[in-house]
């Protein structure tokens, strides 16, 4: 019980978010699409700045209710962190989503391209991890 | 004025996004790393967190199917692509071991950046040269692909 309510809880608002977006503005909330698009210029730029800067602003609100910082323990090092991020930002836009895009908003409208991005980046994060485990 | 209120929406969306991941768990790299680890102590309380963000996800969509319109914008942005080909495949696998590697995805280190840490800035800087990384070679490809100047007569 003790973090199944509060991953429900987080899960249900990322939901919220992720409707009232679409319903309001017409935008799908793909995080990784939104931070690419600010370097193009568009009519959406400004909407998707002020999106990302309300998500950079969500854990501040959450200390501010909670009394406390959101956990973050994060096990690899610098050059393994830098090798990582490449590979999600180039595996992003080559694969036209994340967690947000093809996971929270391609999954709710059961898009077919969704639905293998997500069995695929699922398949080969489980596998990354049983690797490093192997490993160390 | 509905750009105004595009904006606010916007941020306030942003806000409720930021506050769900803090309190799901998913700013924790070595949660989802636990939710990642199936053949080891696999923890399962993420199933949680896509489970009731793709439900309200969901009923969003099922609402907006009955519109002609969002409420504040001339159209819906729905995506163009619907071929499953070989860049979706590839792009998905090496975000996936980029993922399993850090336990980062885009939208939690993009929100954890207001924690200041730096393993969160070096990730996030290396996302963002990942990104224009591929834009550039995207570019590099459609040029040599082009037709070389005027065709002769």
């Amino acid at each position: 019980m003790g973090t199944y309510f509060p991953a429900l809880a987080g899960g249900l608002l990322i939901g919220l978010s992720a409707a009232l977006l679409l319903l309001l503005n017409g935008r799908i909330a793909g995080i990784s699409g939104l931070v690419a698009g600010l370097g193009r210029p568009g009519r959406r730029r400004w909407t998707d700045a002020a999106f990302l800067l309300g998500l950079v602003l969500g854990p501040p609100l959450f200390a501010l209710l909670a009394g406390h910082w959101p956990q973050m323990r994060i096990a690899a090092g610098l050059p393994v962190l830098a090798l990582a991020g490449l590979l999600v930002g180039f595996g992003t836009r080559l694969g036209s989503g994340c967690t947000s895009g093809h996971g929270v908003c391609g999954l709710a409208r059961l898009s077919p391209r969704s639905i293998v991005a997500v069995l695929v980046f699922l398949a080969t994060g489980m596998l990354t991890v049983a690797a490093v485990r192997g490993l160390a | 004025m509905s750009a105004a209120l595009r904006i606010l929406t916007a941020l306030a969306s942003g806000l409720i996004f930021g506050l769900g991941l803090a309190l799901s768990g998913m700013l924790d790299p070595a949660r989802v790393r636990g939710f990642l680890d199936v053949a080891g102590a696999w923890d399962p309380s993420l199933v949680f967190v896509l489970g009731g963000a793709v439900t309200v996800s969901g009923l969003g969509y099922l609402l907006s199917r009955r519109r002609a319109r969002p409420v504040l914008a001339s159209q819906f942005d729905w995506p163009s692509k619907r071929r499953i080909d070989a860049p979706l495949v590839a792009g998905a696998a090496l975000f996936g071991i980029g993922w399993g590697l850090s336990g980062f995805c885009p939208g939690p280190a993009v929100a954890a950046l207001s924690t200041g840490a730096r393993p969160v800035l070096v990730f996030v800087a290396a996302m963002l040269a990942g990104m224009a990384l591929h834009d550039l070679g995207r570019r590099v490809v459609a040029r040599r692909n082009a037709p070389h100047g005027r065709a002769p007569a």
